[in-house]
């Protein structure tokens, strides 16, 4: 009971009270700079969640064997090869998404999530551990990366997953959301709203008795 | 843990090694279907440009340009019968943002355009990426490219040779026409040449 317990909340830890993005501010460069459509969020998000279940799974294995004082490069030429991975599959695979992630997917390796959970996490749990935190994690990452894109491609496209149901004659474009500056407007306005939330919960928590 | 300098040495080239192997069978797997997908998008962009086209071969030159020796290719369409219809070729060169790659479709009296087509560009959303847009693209088909391609602004085109520039996006406009009459120069000069 208690383990199932414990691992249910090494999961939804990632997605609320520890999301990457949201309440670590990790990983801000993919999540500005890709998040201009939901589509694109969700395929950064994709990718990234890849990396971060391969990586932690072969850091959480090799704990052991690795010497701390090289552990740092050893967890990013692993990251890095899974990285590349993801890269040729994408080209491979769905080049149209490949084409319009361009460098921000080599650009997975100096994630600082990944690269952070490895450190923190997979290198000192079991190996089953570290997938559910990696898969938490990554779910949490992936998810906040589709609400951001789709606020942005919603407001600065009238369109969702490419699909667009605002007519060009009854709404205008609000152009600045696709552009870099969308990407800072929606993430401070994300993250003030769930601090807000959060807040309001946690002095209604501790009011009860 | 504690490790001795060698016990370092190894992790670390064991680590790199096997991380290479590694991908290198992944690249072995996935290289000829990223060339098959580059093959297939160029083909695409081809026939887009040259809609009567049913076959293409590929023409290599090698001419001097800015830097030293390029190679230029140029992609002459066949229809059925095995008639010339036209020729393609890829112009390049600085946008707004970035670089504007295009596929062009010229018609065989060096004169007109047939069509064109956008591969890459970085313009900015909503303003600039318009360029990919059919308002914009169908402008190109039969445009005369003599003496040059001009672009107006906010005006109806008058002349078979202008285009009408995106509102707000006139430097992705000009730049379109800039970097087509360029290239158009050129491959025309080396279609000339090789006749």
């Amino acid at each position: 009971m208690a383990v199932s317990k414990s691992v249910l909340e090494e999961f939804t830890k990632g997605l609320w009270s520890e999301n990457p993005v949201i309440k670590a501010l990790l990983g801000l460069c993919p999540t500005l700079a890709v998040t201009n459509s939901a589509l694109n969020g969700l395929s950064m998000g994709l990718a990234t969640t890849f990396v971060l279940i391969s990586s932690s799974t072969i850091v959480s294995i090799i704990k052991r064997v690795v010497p701390a004082q090289v552990r740092i490069p050893t967890f990013i030429v692993i990251i890095a090869g899974f990285v590349t991975v993801a890269d040729i599959f994408l080209k491979a695979q769905f080049p149209p998404i490949s084409k319009s992630l361009g460098p921000y997917v080599p650009l997975i390796v100096v994630n600082c999530l990944i690269l952070g959970r490895s450190e923190i996490f997979a290198s000192k749990h079991s190996v089953g551990m570290s997938i559910i935190d990696a898969l938490g994690m990554g779910v949490g990452f992936s998810g906040t990366l589709v609400v951001l894109g789709s606020i942005r491609e919603i407001l600065g496209s009238g369109s969702l997953f490419n699909f667009k149901f605002l007519a060009e004659s009854l709404f205008t474009p609000w152009v600045v959301m696709v552009l870099p500056a969308g990407a800072f407007l929606t993430l401070g306005f994300l993250i003030g709203m769930i601090n807000f939330i959060s807040s309001r919960k946690g002095s209604k928590g501790r009011a009860q008795p | 843990m504690k490790g001795r300098p060698i016990g370092l040495i190894v992790v670390l080239t064991a680590t790199a090694v096997i991380i290479g192997g590694v991908l290198a069978v992944v690249y072995r797997l996935a290289e000829p279907k990223i060339e098959a997908n580059r093959l297939l998008e160029e083909k695409r962009a081809i026939f887009a440009v040259l809609p009567e086209a049913k076959d293409y071969e590929v023409i290599e030159k090698t001419v001097a340009g800015d830097k030293g020796m390029e190679k230029v290719r140029i992609f002459k369409g066949f229809n059925e019968d095995g008639g010339v219809v036209g020729y393609a070729f890829i112009a390049r060169g600085p946008g707004f943002q970035g670089i504007i790659k295009m596929m062009v479709g010229l018609h065989p009296d060096y004169l007109r355009l047939h069509g064109m087509q956008v591969l890459d560009q970085v313009e900015t959303p909503g303003l600039g990426n318009k360029i990919v847009e059919d308002e914009f693209l169908d402008q190109f088909r039969g445009l005369e490219i003599l003496p040059q391609i001009e672009y107006l602004k906010n005006k109806k085109p008058e002349k078979p040779n202008q285009i009408r520039a995106i509102t707000g996006a006139t430097i992705s406009s000009k730049a379109v026409a800039r970097i087509i009459n360029s290239e158009a120069k050129r491959v025309v000069s080396i279609l000339k040449a090789s006749e």
